[in-house]
């Protein structure tokens, strides 16, 4: 425990740039990632217990269309692609035989693909870590902005998550197709009895969300290394983040996940070893002080 | 919302009273004749792997057996369930190896702050309806795995409690020995199953199972529904941890593994193999998945598609337990031979 740490980075403008676009990108992959599991849970009422999965694919699609084509435009193209059919695939031949089913059979079926999919990835990739390396465009100095220092490709980061978010809640808020999936998350059998094919709707929304995980891997690849398994730990942030933030809610998916890259960034200064635990915490104040999270509805 | 206490609910729910006592009776029994079968095990098979089977059956059953108290009888899908098997795990390792105390006492103790842990905890998650509770009781998993890899100093980081348990004997009980553990192994299973079954069958546990069914209904009739669930909570922590003390105990050590999230997967998944409307049914999970384990690590390195593909069979193909399914099997087999 080192609060002095903390104290003088507090008081130091660079080191408080620095520590904040940390904290910056790592809560904009994390929203990317618990965005697809709220919006997953809001439409379809199932908690995809594999969504870090998607993650995890979407990083290693991207690596290995990296490698082919050396262009990264692609790669990121190929890491969200790739995950949205991997998520089409699954619920239509897996989820959706557990829909309305109890919740121990949803989270058994996506806790068998948790392992399956680690496994198929060390098959494929094998179990060493991976790198993909930083993409020759942003092999640049970085930026220095009050005496921080601030890599472009953070930039690009932060930008691709934002406009993400911003398309995705003015395409449900306003979009025809939108409207449709608020209605059907709102009553499916109104929807579908309005000759709304709601099968679709559901696969749509999955494919969604894993496109998002997906995306999320591939913005990550050039920063984090790749191994199997690497999305079970951002699974449970990014739950943590929905719990924060409010099931079904994607303006708390957004708050919870900057609060928790903050915590991390600025936590690691003092409390190295006990980040992950900062977390926890955090979470179980709020939960305490307001049981559906900080945007939840009573409805969850 | 509740004037009336959660005992005096439950007496309206209670099955008659002629019925329970021997059945209780009958329970006593067949745990006796099962203890007695697992005694002699060892005279009739010489061999050491067969007892360690049975040291890790009893580890996990206790552990799986205990988290069937939440998931089939209440309705509570706790997906953190393990934190109390790494609890025990690592509350008895220390307690040997820091204080040197004889092991009965470092066994209650254990079971103590166990006890603590879990009213505290247990406070916190037992009011959050299903998917929340399983979530938030695996982030406390997260956070206790978290402060055991962090806390080095005490617990050893990722190295876990390493250097051995010492384990003086007690009253001529001996656990360093091979045997002596195995019995007390056995003893401990057969009396926390024991102990576990009177609370599936008592008033309590008929409460809970209306919870489980209607938990509106249950309120509304006069049960404090928190409170049932909370003590729940705790009485499955405490045999849970009692699993833990066995597996420190047999691998004379403790390990983050213990504490990690995986072990309430598995947990999860003894239930469902075995099915959770039978008592016994997670005890059956524990000996497939445990053969199922051995078997796979033997033949590939890639036992998470083997085990995946099992956990699909049964959640989508079968829609239920093994344990489940005979008896529905049985139960139709008498119905035609009545008919």
């Amino acid at each position: 425990m080192d609060l002095d740490a903390l104290a003088s980075c507090l008081a130091s403008p660079a080191c408080l740039v620095t520590q904040t676009t940390s904290g910056l990108i790592i809560g904009m992959l994390l929203f990317l990632v618990a965005v697809g599991l709220t919006l997953i849970f809001g439409v379809l009422k199932v908690v995809n217990f594999s969504h870090g999965a998607f993650y995890m694919f979407g990083a290693y699609f991207a690596m290995t269309a990296y490698q082919l084509t050396g262009s990264f435009a692609l790669a990121i193209l190929a890491g969200a692609a790739g995950t949205a059919i991997l998520g089409l695939t699954f619920e239509r031949l897996f989820m959706s035989r557990v829909y309305g089913r109890d919740v121990l059979m949803q989270l058994l079926v996506c806790y068998a693909f948790v392992l399956i999919f680690d496994d198929v990835v060390r098959m494929i990739w094998g179990p060493e870590f991976k790198s993909m390396g930083m993409p020759a465009a942003f092999q640049v100095p970085p930026l220095f902005i009050a005496g921080g220092v601030v890599p472009p490709y953070y930039l690009l980061l932060i930008g691709v998550a934002l406009a993400a978010a911003v398309v995705l809640g003015l395409g449900l808020a306003r979009s025809r197709i939108g409207k449709v999936i608020r209605a059907a998350a709102h009553n499916p059998g109104m929807v579908s009895a309005l000759g709304i094919n709601t099968g679709l709707i559901y696969g749509g929304v999955f494919a969604l969300g894993g496109m998002l995980a997906g995306l999320a891997g591939a913005l990550a690849a050039p920063v984090r290394s790749l191994t199997p398994g690497m999305g079970f730990s951002v699974l449970i942030e990014s739950f943590i983040v929905t719990v924060i933030g409010g099931m079904g809610s994607i303006l708390g998916a957004l708050i919870g996940a900057l609060l928790i890259g903050l915590i991390r960034s600025f936590g690691s200064l003092s409390f190295p070893l006990f980040t992950e635990g900062l977390m926890y915490l955090f979470m179980v104040i709020v939960l305490v002080s307001r049981p559906t999270g900080l945007f939840g509805k009573e409805v969850a | 919302m509740t004037e009336l206490r959660a005992g005096q609910g439950a007496q309206t729910l209670a099955p008659p009273r002629i019925e329970a006592r021997p059945q209780r009776y009958r329970d006593v029994l067949i745990a006796l004749a099962a203890f007695v079968v697992l005694a002699l095990l060892p005279m009739m098979f010489g061999s050491k792997q067969l007892l360690d089977f049975v040291i890790r059956c009893a580890a996990y059953g206790l552990f799986a057996t205990s988290l069937n108290l939440l998931v089939g009888y209440t309705g509570l899908i706790s997906f953190g369930h393990g934190m109390f098997f790494g609890l025990g795990a690592y509350g008895f390792g220390l307690m040997m190896q820091k204080t040197g105390v004889p092991i009965p006492v470092a066994f209650l103790v254990t079971l103590a702050i166990t006890c603590v842990i879990a009213v505290i905890i247990g406070a916190i998650c037992v009011r959050l309806k299903e998917i929340y509770f399983a979530f938030v009781t695996l982030a406390f998993q997260m956070l206790i795995h978290s402060t055991i890899l962090s806390w080095q100093s005490l617990t050893g980081g990722d190295q876990g409690l390493r250097g051995g348990i010492p384990r003086p004997p007690f009253l001529g009980i001996d656990l360093s020995n091979h045997l002596h553990l195995y019995i007390t192994s056995c003893a401990l299973l057969v009396i926390g199953l024991l102990l576990m079954r009177q609370i599936a069958q008592s008033p309590f546990g008929y409460t809970l199972r209306m919870i489980r069914d209607n938990a509106t209904r249950a309120s509304f009739i006069g049960i404090d529904v928190w409170r049932a669930k909370l003590v729940i909570f705790v009485l499955a922590a405490l045999f849970a941890a009692t699993g833990g003390m066995i597996m420190a105990l047999f691998v004379s050590g403790a390990y983050p593994e213990f504490a990690y999230w995986t072990i309430s997967g598995e947990g999860i998944f003894i239930n469902m193999l075995g099915g959770v409307t039978t008592f016994l049914g997670p005890m059956v999970g524990t000996v497939l998945l445990l053969i199922l384990n051995d078997t796979v690590t033997r033949l590939t390195e890639y036992h998470g598609i083997v085990l995946g593909v099992v956990i699909l069979f049964f959640a989508i193909g079968l829609r239920k337990g093994l344990m489940d399914f005979v008896v529905e099997w049985f139960a139709q087999r008498r119905g035609e031979g009545r008919g």
